[in-house]
């Protein structure tokens, strides 16, 4: 049998996450929110984790560092040492501070753009991916819970009626399918 | 007037007072034959009396960019940037008496034995500029009158703008409205305006003319961007104090992330006009340019360093985290460290050009640095008695007390 999955609609952020508290603490887990702007606060009610993308961005930005330091020593002093200014050219330490603004260039390269595409990855939203929203309408005025079955230990009837006490404008209960 | 400073503060504060006044005695029996001896005092007291007079300052320009910006999550905690900046007046009245004293003895000229040991201000000594080009070519930026003119409308301008924010400040507890807001708005921008230029000329003035022929133009925004990072560390102290004593209970996490992150973004800033004025000179390597910092690297090469690295490494490693920025601990520790960091950055600006290779750390420089805090600590909490820890009218009290990030 394929998974059951209920959307609630509501037609304001506040009501919802007003409702998504409701929900919550009587023992509802709400898979997701869709909507058409960030709706401020509405992560820890639901229980989404913290991202992690900062640490991603962190070791994105050593891998740049670390890069340019070893394109400096290989390129600039190993390989092809250029005297330029008089500069110490054949010591990676004593040319340092030239290095610097190169080194920092390449930490933040690496940082944005590395953390720009992980981040349209994880979500599958690279450019030609096809959408993952299971109402079009949240994409202008509506917001949207989606509520899994298989994440749920209650009965379909139940979650209903607890739905039905948060405001909201339009339920439904479909197959849950898997767009991408 | 809710805040009381607690007897255990007076206690702790006097001590520390007492303390440096000790220590600095033990200086003085210890290190009165010494030729480089006056130099020490003064050099000290220009370096404690602008370090503190800076962490003033750079709240009164925070304050002023708050309401410059509307700013609407920092209104909880205005009353602590307001207290910070109370000890301008303390700091104006104590660098003038430095500059008084100095001016009258020819820029702390100093001789021994008949041979001249030592100046502050080599400028201010005729004698010194009668045989020197380079700074008689500087009339009339380095004379005597010039700078007194200067001076006393910067400090003029500090100490007005700061009593008309206090006074707006306090009369929007009890009147409300807008009318205080908008002024505040206006002045704070024309605040603004003024700073830019007065934080510049005046760090030339005070501390680059110390070294009378080197210059450096970007030397007012890297003393800039030290003063604004130890002003956001010390009100960040200030609001853990007073948090850990059960006041300021509308201050939440995110108020206190936001700080962290203005600590965060300022030691990056200070960082990066440092190393942007080290890396052209040492790029460009023009002796009479350069000399400023081989002197510092041959003279006082481990503690010119470990003071860049600490102010930039300590700060950005375990500052980075957002964990980091509510914790309690971890800021009290990184801030302290920051503010001695930041003490010995203005100790490297001052030392070199006044004691020459001589300069080091001991009981005059610990001792005066103690009292220093001491006073500043107790004109700060003295101000937080004064008035409610929280405002109460302000339009953006509301979204500063709901503030969530």
């Amino acid at each position: 049998m394929a998974e059951r999955v209920i959307y609630a609609m509501y037609d304001d952020d506040e009501t919802l996450k007003t409702g998504a508290k409701k929900l919550v603490s009587g023992g509802v887990h709400i898979s997701d929110v869709f909507s058409p702007f960030p709706v401020h606060g509405i992560d820890p009610i639901i229980g989404v984790k913290h991202t992690r993308l900062g640490i991603v961005a962190f070791m994105l930005g050593l891998t740049g560092l670390l890069l340019a330091v070893f394109g400096f020593k290989l390129l600039m002093i190993d390989e092809w040492p250029i005297n330029i200014g008089g500069k110490p050219n054949f010591s990676l330490m004593e040319n340092f501070p030239a290095f610097v603004p190169i080194a920092f260039e390449f930490t933040v390269l690496f940082a944005a753009h590395g953390m720009a595409i992980i981040y349209l990855l994880r979500n599958k939203t690279l450019p030609g991916m096809p959408a993952d929203n299971p109402y079009p309408r949240t994409t202008d005025d509506r917001f949207v819970m989606e509520i899994r079955m298989s994440e749920n230990h209650m009965a379909a009837s139940e979650i209903h009626a607890k739905i039905k006490e948060t405001g909201v404008i339009e339920i439904e209960e479909k197959d849950y399918v898997v767009i991408k | 007037m809710e805040f009381q400073i607690s007897s255990k503060a007076k206690k702790t504060i006097f001590g520390a007072i007492a303390i440096g006044l000790v220590s600095l005695i033990i200086g003085i029996v210890v290190h009165s034959g010494d030729e480089q001896f006056k130099t020490r005092i003064f050099s000290n007291l220009l370096i404690d009396g602008f370090f503190f007079f800076a962490i003033a300052l750079g709240a009164l320009f925070f304050l002023a960019l708050q309401y410059a910006t509307e700013t609407g999550w920092s209104v909880a905690i205005k009353r602590v940037v307001e207290a910070v900046a109370s000890y301008v007046v303390y700091g104006i009245g104590i660098l003038i008496a430095v500059f008084a004293i100095l001016t009258f003895m020819k820029g702390g000229y100093t001789e021994v034995h008949g041979h001249h040991v030592g100046h502050i201000y080599s400028w201010m000594d005729p004698d010194v500029v009668a045989h020197d080009k380079i700074i008689a070519n500087k009339a009339p930026f380095l004379t005597n009158w010039f700078f007194w003119a200067v001076t006393i409308l910067y400090f003029l301008v500090y100490f007005l703008f700061y009593t008309g924010f206090r006074k707006r400040s306090l009369q929007e507890d009890i009147e409300g409205g807008t009318k205080l807001h908008y002024k505040n708005y206006v002045k704070a921008a024309l605040f603004l305006v003024l700073f830019g230029y007065f934080s510049s000329t005046s760090s030339w003035h005070w501390l680059m003319s110390i070294d009378a022929h080197w210059f450096s133009t970007l030397y007012g925004w890297y003393v800039f961007g030290g003063m604004w990072c130890t002003s956001m560390t010390t009100i960040m102290l200030v609001i853990l104090y007073l948090k850990k004593h059960g006041y300021l209970q509308q201050v939440n996490d995110s108020h206190i992330h936001d700080v962290g992150k203005w600590i965060f973004a300022t030691s990056f800033l200070w960082s990066y006009l440092f190393f942007s004025q080290f890396m052209l000179y040492w790029y460009a390597n023009i002796p009479e340019e350069v000399i400023y910092f081989d002197f510092r690297i041959e003279n006082y090469k481990f503690t010119y360093w470990a003071m860049f690295m600490v102010n930039f490494i300590v700060p950005m490693l375990i500052l980075m985290s957002r964990e980091a920025k509510r914790n309690v601990g971890i800021l009290s520790v990184v801030c302290v460290i920051i503010l001695l960091g930041h003490w010995t950055d203005i100790y490297m600006l001052v030392t070199p050009g006044t004691m020459g290779e001589f300069g080091c750390i001991g009981f005059v420089e610990v001792g005066l640095f103690l009292m220093f805090a001491g006073l500043f600590t107790f004109a700060v909490l003295r101000t937080l008695t004064k008035a409610p820890l929280m405002p109460k009218n302000h339009p953006y009290l509301d979204e500063s007390k709901h503030h969530d990030i």
